[in-house]
Formats: C-alpha cells, sequence, structure tokens
C-alpha cells in the first residue's frame, strides 16, 4: 500500500476509534489516538500475516502491550480483515466479544490479552525465542506506552533480550508525553529514554510517530545484522488527528459527545 | 526431590521436543545433564521472575512446553500476576515448579517459606496444584502435569526426602493414591508431609488405630470422589500438610465440607499458624515447633477420635 492509501486508513481508523468510544462511553481516546499510525504501518507494512490464516505457526506477531488502546487494534484488524467490521458494535456492549482491553482469544488476530502493563514484552520475547528454538523465522513487534516502561518486567524483559540477541524483535513505544495523571518525563526519570534501551543491548532509534513514511522505512527495516533486538522510540501526540484532543490529557478520560465524533470526523476529512 | 525432577525432565525432554527449561538463575550443577543435551532448551532467565513467567507464557503460544524452575517463593507470589494473566487467563501449558517449598529452607528465613503457595496459586481458574509426597512421585507428576492443557503447580521438597513408593506411581491430576488401608481414621496428606503422615500412622497402628493414609498430591482440583467417600465412611478425616492452614489443602477440604453438608466426619486439619517463622533453625526443628511431628499428630488425632467416640 502507498504511503496516501496508509494516510487515509490512518484517518479513517482514527474516526472507528472516536466513533466506537462515543457509542461505549469508553476512556482512553487520546491514548488511542497517539498509536494509531505505528499499528496502521505495522499491519500493513510490517507484518507478514495472512488474515486468513491468523493461526499460521510461521506469522509475524503484533502484541499491542498498552491494551488500553484496544479500540484501535480492534478497528485495524477489522479493517485489515481479520473479522467483519460489524464485529466492532459488539465493543463494550453487554455480551459482547470485545472488553475494553484486548481479552484472550476475544477475536482473530489479537494475540495476546493486555491491559496489566508491562506484560506484553516479556510474552513477545517468549514468542521470539520460542521462534528461534523452532527454527521458525517470524518476527514480533510489541507496542508499549511511554508511562508502561514504567514496570519493573519491562527491563526484566530488556536485559534478557538483550543478552539473547533476540534481532526478531521489535518495540514500538509510542511516547506521546502523557500517562493517565500527567506527564511521563516528569512522573519517572524517562528520558533520556532512547539511551535506556541502547545501554540494555538494543538497537534504539528516535522516529517522528506520525511520519508514516519514517514508520515504513522502519516496518522494512530487516533485523539488525548485530542480533541486537530493535527498539523504536515514537514520538507522537496523544490525541494525534483531532485538534481539540491534541495534547490534552482530559482526554485520556474523557467520552466524546455526538457533536466532537462530527467535528473530528470533519477534520479527519472523513464527512 | 529435585534430583528426582531434574533426572525425569531429561527423560521427558528426551521424548517431547516442546519441552523448553527456564531457570530464576538456580540448579548450577543440577540440570548439567539436561543442558549438555538440550542446551538450546534451557535457558536461565537471571533473577527476574516477572519477565521470565511472561517469557514462558510467550512460549506457550507459540507450541513450546515451558517448564518454569526456581526456589518456590520466587516462582510463585514474585510473578504472581504473570501467572495469573500471561499463564492462567490465556490456559496456557505451562508447568511452574517451586522447589524448596514449605519450610524446606526453614534456616533461611520467612523470604525463603512458603506457606501461602499452594493457597495462592489455588486461586486461579484453570491452574492446577500438585504436591508431589516423594521423589517417585514428582517423576509421576512432572508427566502427568505436561500430559495436561493448561498450567501446573508442582511443589517440591528440596533433597532426600524419605521415599514412599517402590516404584513410580500412576498418578492421575485430581485423584489421591491410598497408600494403607484402615478403617478408624483417614489421613490425606500433601506434599512433603506424606512420609511423616505414615509415620503417623504407624504410631496410631501401636495405639490399636488403623489409619488409612491417601496421598493427596492434588490440592487442585480437589478429588472430590475420594472426599464424597472418605466423609462418610469414616468419622474422623484428617488433612496435613507443610503449608498455612489457610487455603491450602486442609482450606480446600474445609471448603468442600461447608458445601456438602452435613457429613459423617468431623475434619481435623494439621498444618502452619498464621504467623511468620522467627527463629533459627531447620526443617526439621521448624517442624517440631509447629507440631508437624508424628507423635504431636498422633496424639491429637487419638483425643479427636476420643471426642467424636
Amino acid at each position: 500500500m502507498k504511503r496516501e492509501e496508509l494516510e487515509l486508513t490512518a484517518r479513517r481508523v482514527r474516526a472507528r476509534v472516536i466513533e466506537m468510544a462515543h457509542r461505549a462511553g469508553t476512556p482512553h481516546v487520546g491514548s488511542s489516538l497517539s498509536c494509531v499510525d505505528i499499528v496502521v504501518a505495522a499491519y500493513w507494512v510490517g507484518l507478514h500475516i495472512d488474515p486468513l490464516a491468523p493461526q499460521d505457526p510461521d506469522r509475524d506477531r503484533f502484541i499491542l502491550s498498552k491494551g488500553h488502546a484496544a479500540t484501535t487494534l480492534y478497528a485495524v484488524l477489522a479493517m485489515r480483515g481479520f473479522f467483519p467490521e460489524d464485529v466492532l458494535n459488539e465493543y463494550a456492549v453487554n455480551g459482547g466479544r470485545l472488553q475494553e482491553h484486548p481479552g484472550a482469544g476475544c477475536v482473530p488476530g489479537v494475540e495476546a490479552a493486555t491491559g496489566s502493563l508491562g506484560h506484553g514484552l516479556p510474552i513477545g520475547l517468549g514468542m521470539a525465542l520460542a521462534g528461534r528454538v523452532q527454527g521458525r523465522s517470524y518476527r514480533v513487534m510489541v507496542l508499549m506506552s511511554d508511562g508502561e516502561c514504567e514496570e519493573g518486567s519491562v527491563w526484566e524483559a530488556a536485559l534478557l533480550a538483550g543478552a539473547r540477541k533476540t534481532a526478531t524483535l521489535t518495540v514500538l513505544i509510542d511516547y506521546n508525553k502523557w500517562q493517565a495523571t500527567g506527564r511521563s518525563n516528569e512522573i519517572m526519570a524517562l528520558p533520556p529514554l532512547v539511551d535506556k534501551w541502547r545501554t540494555f543491548g538494543w538497537d534504539a532509534f528516535e522516529i517522528d510517530g506520525h511520519d508514516m513514511g519514517a514508520l515504513m522505512d522502519v516496518m522494512r527495516r530487516p533485523p539488525d545484522a548485530g542480533g541486537r533486538p530493535r527498539a523504536v522510540i515514537c514520538h507522537t501526540v496523544k490525541g494525534k488527528g483531532v485538534s481539540f484532543m491534541e495534547d490534552d490529557n482530559n482526554w485520556h478520560y474523557r467520552v466524546p459527545t455526538a457533536e466532537e465524533v462530527g467535528a473530528a470526523r470533519r477534520e479527519l476529512g472523513l464527512q | 526431590m529435585r534430583n528426582a525432577f531434574a533426572s525425569e525432565l531429561t527423560a521427558v525432554a528426551a521424548e517431547d521436543s516442546r519441552v523448553f527449561l527456564l531457570s530464576g538463575d538456580i540448579g548450577n550443577r543440577l540440570f548439567n545433564e539436561y543442558k549438555q543435551r538440550f542446551g538450546e532448551r534451557f535457558m536461565n532467565c537471571g533473577v527476574a521472575e516477572a519477565g521470565m513467567m511472561g517469557v514462558a507464557a510467550g512460549m506457550a503460544l507459540c507450541g513450546l512446553h515451558p517448564i518454569v524452575y526456581t526456589i518456590a517463593p520466587f516462582t510463585t507470589l514474585r510473578c504472581y500476576e504473570q501467572i495469573k494473566l500471561d499463564v492462567c487467563y490465556h490456559n496456557l501449558s505451562v508447568v511452574i515448579v517451586g522447589v524448596g517449598a514449605g519450610l524446606a529452607y526453614a534456616s533461611l528465613g520467612p523470604t525463603h517459606h512458603t506457606f501461602e503457595d499452594v493457597a495462592a496459586l489455588r486461586l486461579f481458574p484453570n491452574m492446577a496444584v500438585v504436591c508431589p509426597g516423594d521423589a517417585l512421585e514428582v517423576r509421576a507428576a512432572l508427566r502427568a502435569a505436561l500430559r495436561r492443557s493448561g498450567p501446573v503447580y508442582i511443589r517440591l521438597g528440596k533433597k532426600n526426602e524419605p521415599r514412599v513408593h517402590q516404584a513410580v506411581p500412576e498418578l492421575t491430576i485430581g485423584r489421591g493414591i491410598i497408600l494403607r488401608e484402615g478403617t478408624d481414621v483417614c489421613i490425606l496428606a500433601t506434599g512433603v508431609i506424606l512420609p511423616t503422615a505414615l509415620a503417623t500412622a504407624d504410631l496410631l497402628a501401636g495405639k490399636g488405630v488403623a489409619a488409612r493414609v491417601v496421598s493427596m498430591h492434588t490440592v487442585k482440583p480437589l478429588d472430590t470422589t475420594m472426599l464424597e467417600d472418605v466423609f462418610q465412611s469414616y468419622k474422623l478425616v484428617v488433612s496435613m500438610e507443610e503449608h498455612g492452614l489457610i487455603g491450602g489443602l486442609g482450606g480446600g477440604v474445609a471448603e468442600w465440607l461447608a458445601d456438602h453438608a452435613p457429613q459423617r466426619a468431623l475434619l481435623l486439619r494439621f498444618g502452619l499458624p498464621d504467623e511468620f517463622f522467627h527463629l533459627a533453625g531447620d526443617q526439621e526443628y521448624a517442624r517440631l515447633h509447629y507440631g508437624l511431628v508424628p507423635d504431636v499428630m498422633a496424639a491429637g488425632i487419638l483425643k479427636k477420635l476420643r471426642e467424636v467416640g
């Protein structure tokens, strides 16, 4: 898919995310919007996957470790063809399949249940190590939030991956500079985040997490020849794509009104 | 027990290429043969148990059958949420092995005691909790755990425990093993206390009391068929464990009893009290301190038998 098409897809995902939050009355809109471009690039460019063969043992794996961005994952999986888009209507509905965090085995394409932070990276590392021992060359991508980097289990896995040289493992960090109640760089000593990963033995670098061209380059980049796992620090804006949501942490918990859904759609160029 | 575990693990790894051993930086020489033969299926995950348990879950999601091995407190509570979410919620075939459980490391202090591991892991859906009673039950338990689809916790002692069985027993998860028949009292023992239960039965026999002794190796799922039988056939059922009285075998049986009252038999429970063990001393001393020794338990059973008539 071309860059322009990916950007259009990302806008459609954003609109879906906002509509789902409005219909269900659920929070985490800002966190879901900041990672849309990353997830779109992963599913349309980076991952070798066949939506019709979601259990293929040789498929690439994607784990949304920041499980509170579930609407983004659900919308992308539906648009990518893992299940019909009308399944999205089951989101946060009594008796529906789609919970507010991705559930174990809820729909095809969800590789691991998440929602408690700091779980996705160890699981992804285990997947990458399993591929090595089984002689499979699939790659594993784990999307984390910046606040999530405060969990100790992240660094346990980072140390182990660095030592085991699991080059098939890539961490994507949605560095939107906010966590639930404040600035992530102030609440904990996160900066310099890229240096932290580098000194743990990772091939770490920074990109603009909304630059689809840069994301496409990252997704096409082969594994590090030196065996290092990869950490891509994606600088992002919480609430990205909708002017009145951007970098406003009220949208960690706020639910968009019908008027705001309409305004957002207009800004996204989707009438 | 740990030597039997390492030996049996080496044997099963030869038969099943999905077996993968993860160690939390212990078992330095214990797994030498395993590592020699199956080095590509061994990983020292360092002193990082939460990460290790998540890694095991990821491996199981990709078709391996990981076995996570470290000292009991660290393979259970240290990575408790990973067990709940990564392993049990996904219902993954991960075998979690806790070595040195109960009072095996009494001398090391409460950081290394586990009086709560069985209770803690029993809480999670899908989890089976198995406490082998001797080295041969360890071998059988490991094979049974690998046959099961879903997570299993295997609770081990340390080394040189008395042997109870003459040969590797048939062990089905969730089915107790009757070791000795007797009609006066039924003793349900789980884990490393099993030899002590038999010694207790010997003392009772000397007093003219015939005890059935059951290796209740599985605390979850409980052998409810056995419970239904013994609570009707006997006047007194006794539970024994080197684990806290809250939430272990005795706790589990008490829950069953509350849901299935009235029964003919009363329940008498032996286990550890709700306290930390502050004294220096080895396992034998700690067991004596808590009365988990044959003469004290035999006296307690005789007293209770007199009460129930």
